[in-house]
């Protein structure tokens, strides 16, 4: 077996083809905190309120909010995607049903300051809700 | 409940006082709702409530119906809300409320159900034609692939055995059945193919593109992305070497294609994902079976225009507490409620797992959801909506279904990263192959990388352990035994030693009259004594004495009014009745009154020994009889111990009551160990004490009194009696008061544990081993090579099996 400049070539494409995958999985696709969306108050309920669209992911993946108060999250399915068709709280005991195509109410409350991540039904899908004092 | 809201919600912290449903997307001009109005007694109000809706603005149609208790309303979406409509009500001065959020668990299963099914119908529809097309196109290939072998030397894209030898058998006998196929021009062919694998790709394989590039967008990847990979770069590949085969014919390089494998590799995929539908389903079936338990509508009495009751089959939502509700033989009772007049026998196998029906009468309290069998009878609603039993109990089986076990956290772990790995191991293997390969090197490579690609499964794992919690929660909901999620089970797999409180748990937790032993020499009969003693106890309100009460009255002893009663505290009591001189109590009032309970001592001191408390009788001054009241053992105690045992559990039994007492209760029943006369607080200490020896500690108790302790406890169990079961407290509920399901649960949890630690042995080995075999590591040695399609049906099936092992914990026999 001799190694020769088309070997070299596809070794070469390939480690760099393998670089980028994981850049761009990995190092990338991190949400930096100061992208997340901050909820302020929704005005007569004093419960926090953000729509997260689903459609393949969670837009915004990260969502800031005040700790101790209730959160109200409306998940709107825009896709059909058996893997998104449940949306999983696992610090609060959460599994809910998204229909596609709805809207879904998950209402909680961060306990205390930290971040709280929810996946789908099959954790390949994330995201964040980082609750702060 | 409104029928125009679809959305699902639920308030998971207590406080929270938002309005239940938001609007479903405004799909036309006009939505209708149903809203339950309370507080109308007269056809005034009703119209004055109707009234005001029609001058609300966006109302096109409102209509109030008295009986029903309900306000029907076509209304704009656009212009007015639900909300909105509720104030209008609430201004009239009555009440109204949109359906509670926590109520929406049973249409979830219902929307959950529905898209399951459409699901299942779609997939299904798309694999039964792609397959269809894909034998199509295996057909198609074969004269092809005769005249590229003969063209240049042996073939090499089929490079497993098994596809090799199917191919090498079906071609003689395609060639003499069908010879015109051989005739058609290789290059009228590949466009066939690649038209139709298009045409297969755009429509039944869809949404493994789309789904997948709105993950690529996310920067996540799914098992969509390792489908779309793969058959995508084997379709462009394919239409490469159709459009352009001077392209690798200047290479060196057959102008192999794929689109028979892409076509078949959709099909098997797809097949494999409508089985693993159909099986998820199933997965639910208990909690579905809970959900539909809940009657629409409740025959309830209520006042007419004329002021005369009548009955009315009225909608659920609007049965309010307090109202007479009337079910016949045959019929569910559609909420909860205590017996007004009637009797029957009421099967509540459906939530407390208990197979025999249940008497009730008059005060006895019934559970919506169980079935009427014998007689018609009235009762009063208590709980209702989100507060009843059935609800509560479905509310818990749904959020145990959303709990993750701790053994999970690696399979997540693992899940969150596999995808990328994934297609890295696959281009490290076409390098490899790239380079290493002797003959034809591009072409086994790029196999090699697709089936990498294919074969991998993150599914399997994704469903290993909540697919089991799933199936494990349903089927201990069958036998009466709630498990509040995968952490609990996880743990009750590991008890070692199990605390059982005694009183209401070993015991029935009620005193009762055991004995009645006549004094020798006595001229009274034994009723006669307990008709005597139990008149005069009448009056008395010493819990003992409610004891030998009940007794009289379930023999069904008539009962005199006592001419004169005195309590003596500490001691009995004394009193006159039908003229008898009557003292009933301890030896010390015996001596008060110079009576001398020598002849029963020892019956006495036996009786004691056995755990029961003695009370003598005097009849006018002359020891008449020795009665014993204790708290008897269920029947089902000692079995459960017996199993406890047999599981290997060490048994212990706390209890505040004295020490003779409990230690005759253990001595018949078989525990191990008995910590008496311990106060409240003593029982988390006795635990906690456990928990330091290292020991995984389940704690059995009512769940009221017992309540610290079960939370302390690894495993807090309720134990339940039928409907004053506390579903809040603890890990794990045992819905009837039959301590056997206790012995049951851990049975399941273990039998659970097994089946998830196979899901993810299979899962991780099935990848550990799959995908090194399908990039070839076992070619030098064996030349074996894995075809892609032999990788998509690898990994179709995968997930299926997976579901399936934990479906068969519903099939297993747990004693």
């Amino acid at each position: 077996m001799t190694i020769d400049g088309t070997d070299w070539l596809v070794i070469l494409t390939g480690l760099a083809a393998i670089a980028w995958v994981n850049w761009y999985f990995f190092v990338a696709g991190r949400v930096p905190a100061a992208a997340a969306v901050s909820v302020g108050g929704r005005p007569g309920t004093g419960a926090q309120e953000q729509t997260i669209t689903v459609d393949g992911g969670y837009s915004p993946a990260v969502v800031r909010v005040k700790a101790g108060r209730p959160v109200r999250l409306v998940f709107d399915r825009k896709d059909t995607g058996s893997c998104s068709e449940e949306v999983v709280f696992p610090d609060f005991g959460i599994r809910r049903f998204l229909p596609a195509g709805e809207r879904t109410i998950v209402e909680l409350t961060p306990p205390a300051a930290g971040r709280y991540d929810f996946t789908c039904g099959m954790s390949m899908l994330s995201g964040a809700l980082v609750a702060e004092d | 409940m409104s029928s125009s809201t679809s959305t699902t919600s639920s308030t998971v912290t207590p406080g929270m006082t938002s309005a239940g449903a938001a609007p479903a997307a405004a799909g036309g001009t006009h939505d209708a709702i149903r809203i339950p109005v309370t507080g109308m007694t007269c056809a005034a109000c009703s119209s004055r409530v109707q009234r005001a809706l029609q001058q609300q603005p966006g109302v096109t149609d409102a209509n109030v119906n008295l009986m029903m208790k309900t306000a029907t309303i076509r209304f704009d979406p656009g212009t007015v809300t639900p909300e909105r409509l509720v104030e209008t009500i609430r201004a009239t001065g009555y009440g109204a409320e949109l359906a509670s959020p926590d109520q929406s668990a049973f249409e979830e299963q219902v929307a959950r159900d529905r898209a399951g099914a459409a699901e299942f119908r779609e997939l299904r529809s798309k694999a039964i034609v792609s397959g269809v097309i894909g034998a199509l196109a295996m057909v198609l290939s074969m004269p092809l692939m005769r005249q590229m072998t003969g063209a240049a030397g042996p073939h090499t894209h089929i490079s497993d055995p098994f596809m090799r030898r199917a191919m090498a058998v079906l071609d003689p006998i395609l060639h003499a059945a069908l010879p015109w196929l051989y005739a058609i021009p290789p290059v009228l062919i590949l466009w066939l193919l690649l038209l139709g694998t298009l045409g297969v790709m755009a429509w039944a394989g869809r949404h493994f593109y789309t789904r997948a590039w709105a993950a690529f967008r996310h920067h996540s990847a799914d098992m969509n992305t390792l489908v779309a990979v793969g058959t995508g770069a084997a379709f462009l590949y394919s239409v490469v070497a159709t459009v352009a085969p001077s392209f690798f014919l200047r290479r060196g390089v057959q102008p192999d294609v794929y689109y028979e494998a892409v076509v078949i590799i959709i099909a098997l995929i797809l097949t494999g994902n409508a089985f693993e539908a159909r099986a998820k389903k199933r997965t639910a079936s208990a909690l579905r079976a809970l959900v539909q338990l809940q009657p629409k509508t409740a025959r309830v009495v209520r006042q007419g225009p004329d002021g005369a009751d009548i009955e009315v089959d009225a909608p659920i939502e609007t049965v309010e507490a307090g109202e007479r509700v009337l079910v016949r033989p045959g019929e569910r009772l559609p909420v909860d409620g205590e017996v007004l007049s009637g009797e029957s026998a009421v099967d509540e196998s459906m939530l407390t797992g208990e197979s025999l029906p249940v008497a009730k009468k008059p005060g006895d309290a019934v559970i919506g959801g169980t079935i009427n069998r014998t007689g018609a009878f009235r009762y009063r609603a208590t709980t209702l909506g989100s507060d009843s039993v059935l609800a509560r109990i479905v509310k818990l089986m749904r959020d145990a279904q959303g709990s993750r076990a701790p053994i999970q956290r690696l399979a997540d772990r693992i899940s969150g990263i596999f995808v990328p790995v994934v297609i890295s191991i696959a281009i490290a293997t076409f390098v490899v192959w790239f380079v290493a390969a002797d003959s034809a090197p591009a072409v086994r490579a790029f196999a090699a990388a697709v089936a990498v690609l294919i074969i991998a499964c993150p599914c399997a794992m994704g469903l290993a352990v909540p697919t089991a919690v799933m199936v494990a929660t349903g089927k201990g909901a069958e036998l009466g035994v709630l498990i509040k999620g995968g952490e609990a089970l996880q743990r009750a797999g590991d008890l070692r030693t199990i605390v059982l409180d005694k009183t209401g748990t070993v015991t029935e937790g009620r005193p009762t009259v055991t004995d009645l032993v006549v004094a020798p020499g006595s001229a009274r009969a034994a009723d006669d004594v307990l008709r005597l003693v139990a008149s005069l106890e009448r009056l008395s309100e010493h819990p003992l004495a409610d004891a030998i009460v009940r007794h009289a009255r379930d023999r069904g002893t008539p009962l005199a009014t006592p001419e004169a009663f005195e309590s003596v505290t500490g001691r009995g009591a004394v009193g006159v009745v039908e003229g008898a001189a009557v003292a009933v109590g301890n030896a010390a009032l015996m001596d008060d009154y110079a009576v001398d309970p020598a002849p029963l001592a020892g019956e006495a001191e036996r009786l004691a020994m056995d755990g029961k408390t003695p009370i003598y009788v005097a009849i006018n001054g002359a020891l008449a009889a020795v009665m014993a009241v204790a708290d008897p053992i269920k029947d089902t105690s000692r079995e459960a111990i017996r199993r406890f045992h047999a599981l290997g559990l060490e048994v212990v039994m706390l209890t505040g009551d004295h020490r003779r007492t409990a230690e005759a209760v253990a001595r018949q029943t078989g525990i191990d160990r008995v910590v008496a006369e311990v106060l409240p607080h003593g029982k988390l200490a006795e635990i906690e004490r456990l928990q330091a020896e290292g020991k995984v500690v389940a704690m059995v108790g009512d769940g009221i009194n017992d309540a610290p302790a079960l939370a302390k406890a690894d495993v807090g169990m309720a134990i339940g009696t039928g409907t004053g079961v506390a579903v809040e407290a603890g890990d794990i509920v045992l819905m009837r008061g039959d301590l056997r399901t206790a012995a049951q649960a851990v049975t399941l949890s273990r039998r659970t544990m097994r089946t998830m630690k196979q899901n993810l042995f299979w899962a991780f080995i099935y990848n550990v081993i799959g995908i090194p075999v399908a990039a070839g590591v076992l070619y030098p040695a064996f030349g074996v090579l894995l075809s892609p399609i032999l990788a998509s049906a690898a990994m179709a099936f995968s997930s299926v099996s997976v579901v399936t092992n934990s479906l068969r914990l519903r099939g297993a026999r747990i004693s």
